[in-house]
């Protein structure tokens, strides 16, 4: 998204808030490259804790403020709180950890960089000359997203909780599965 | 330019509460704690009823070398303090004191944005738990990671109600929306978000993240001086935030009588009265077990939250 708005100055005007937007993207980059290139892998945790409340601001200055807290409370509040959880069960040391490469890194930084030029190449094309209007009703406030949700997108919606439960019982009939053959 | 001086003026208007309420929920809890439980020791301190004892405290934390463990990461050792506490304060400046705009900052969706908030600052705990190079911090962290894990759900569900109920994020226009029967009608939203923000802020009965008598201080046994007092600050904002919000969400805010001029005081009154609450539990209920904790949140409290939920919908259509 940096990129994307880093490129596209030419026929942006570069006003306070899209430099703004440029500088928190480039911030967020950053700490995102970090969080998968350290050694450390708690640290790579909490670079990613960076990454996304980068990514909240960005949504903040995009006036899509439900997103952004709801980004805050998922990612930042539990997702992250789950990784450290799984990461206080290992024995990740503290400095760095021995084996925190992987054979794959090419591989996956081949896969990062088509994903990264697919998406903005995409995101560039298809919303070039669209302008938010910022004198209108606010477009993302929790009134509007959860209008269109509703209104418009509510199966597509359902089906996603459809799919969440599916996987919730699929994680349950796997972990008594695992404790069953230990008996 | 106007414009500029109203907005540090409310900042700093916040800042002023974030430093000044917690210290006195902090004396309050002093004072309580010692005529409930018959404790002579914070009694003396200064003459008059022990009032110094806060400012010997103080004093005392000061004092103290700032030590860091040698096998400590020290830079997430030394942050996790600012972490624990910092979204406190900005957790304190959208919530609404009393009617006309006496608010830091009124957010679209205020109720998002402080429950969002609040849980980013248990990540100092964790950070602070793992950081320490000690067995003990890292239990304690992972009794807090756990905790947080189950309470949150019960707490999200209960605020969720009363989002509903008043059709609005907005927490001014929750207050506005109140009237006296949603007190009975929330009551079990009420409960259910107030237990579980005591097992968030890890209050007694809830803090076996930090069970003194079995893992030392938990994620802050390698603490000293400033900033384990930092941690301790956190705490007593946390309850702050609690009873606040818990007054805003559940208690009407800024209603009662002359609530036009007198609005904060109720706010402030109400808010007074659930930290003393707080307090109360902390010296009454003994801790509970983490197996025990754990089953309070699952089988209780989101089933509890849930019928809450229920009943917000289903008076909701029929009062429309």
């Amino acid at each position: 998204m940096s990129l994307a708005a880093a490129a596209s100055q030419g026929f942006l005007s570069p006003s306070g808030v899209e430099i703004a937007f440029v500088l928190v993207g480039i911030a967020t980059l950053g700490a995102a490259v970090v969080s998968v290139t350290t050694k450390q892998l708690v640290h790579a945790a909490l670079w990613l804790v960076v990454a996304l409340g980068g990514l909240a601001v960005e949504y903040l200055l995009l006036t899509a403020e439900f997103i952004a807290w709801v980004q805050v409370l998922i990612y930042v509040g539990s997702v992250v709180v789950l990784l450290l959880f799984g990461l206080m069960l290992t024995k990740a040391p503290i400095g760095r950890s021995p084996d925190a490469d992987s054979g794959n890194r090419w591989a996956a930084l081949a896969v990062a960089v088509a994903a990264a030029a697919t998406l903005v190449t995409v995101v560039i094309d298809a919303f070039r000359s669209t302008w938010l209007d910022l004198d209108g009703a606010v477009q993302g406030s929790a009134e509007v997203t959860g209008i269109s949700l509703f209104r418009h997108w509510v199966l597509p919606f359902e089906a996603l909780s459809v799919l969440l439960l599916a996987a919730l019982v699929g994680a349950i009939v796997l972990s008594r599965i695992n404790r069953g053959r230990e008996r | 330019m106007n414009d500029v001086l109203d907005v540090l003026l409310r900042l700093v208007a916040v800042l002023v509460a974030f430093l000044v309420l917690p210290l006195l929920v902090g004396q309050t809890e002093h004072k309580v704690m010692a005529h409930m439980q018959g404790r002579l020791g914070p009694m003396y301190a200064g003459g008059f009823h022990g009032w110094a004892q806060l400012v010997a405290d103080g004093v005392k934390f000061a004092q103290k070398e700032d030590v860091v463990p040698t096998g400590a990461d020290r830079r997430i050792f030394q942050l996790a303090p600012a972490i624990a506490l910092l979204p406190y304060l900005v957790v304190l400046i959208v919530i609404p004191v009393g009617p006309n705009g006496f608010v830091g900052q009124i957010v679209d969706a205020g109720l998002f944005f402080v429950l969002a908030v609040m849980g980013v600052g248990v990540l100092g705990a964790l950070m602070a738990g793992w950081a320490s190079a000690n067995k003990f911090s890292l239990l304690g962290g992972l009794r807090t990671a756990a905790q947080l894990m189950a309470y949150e759900l019960p707490m999200l569900l209960a605020a969720a109600s009363v989002a509903m109920a008043a059709g609005t994020l907005s927490l001014p226009g929750i207050v506005h929306a109140f009237h006296w029967w949603w007190v009975p009608w929330q009551i079990i939203g009420a409960l259910v978000f107030f237990t579980a923000g005591l097992a968030e802020l890890q209050r007694p009965p809830f803090d076996m993240p930090v069970a003194d008598s079995e893992i030392i201080f938990g994620a802050y046994t390698e603490y000293t001086g400033l900033r384990f007092a930092l941690f301790l600050l956190a705490e007593y904002a946390g309850i702050v935030v609690l009873c606040v919000l818990t007054t805003v969400l559940f208690l009407g805010g800024w209603h009662g009588p002359w609530s036009d001029s007198l609005g904060w005081v109720w706010t402030l009154l109400k808010s007074a009265l659930l930290a003393f609450v707080v307090i109360w539990l902390r010296v009454s209920y003994p801790r509970l077990r983490e197996d025990q904790l754990q089953k309070l949140a699952w089988t209780a409290l989101i089933p509890l939250a849930l019928v809450q939920i229920a009943l917000t919908g289903v008076v909701k259509v029929v009062i429309q």
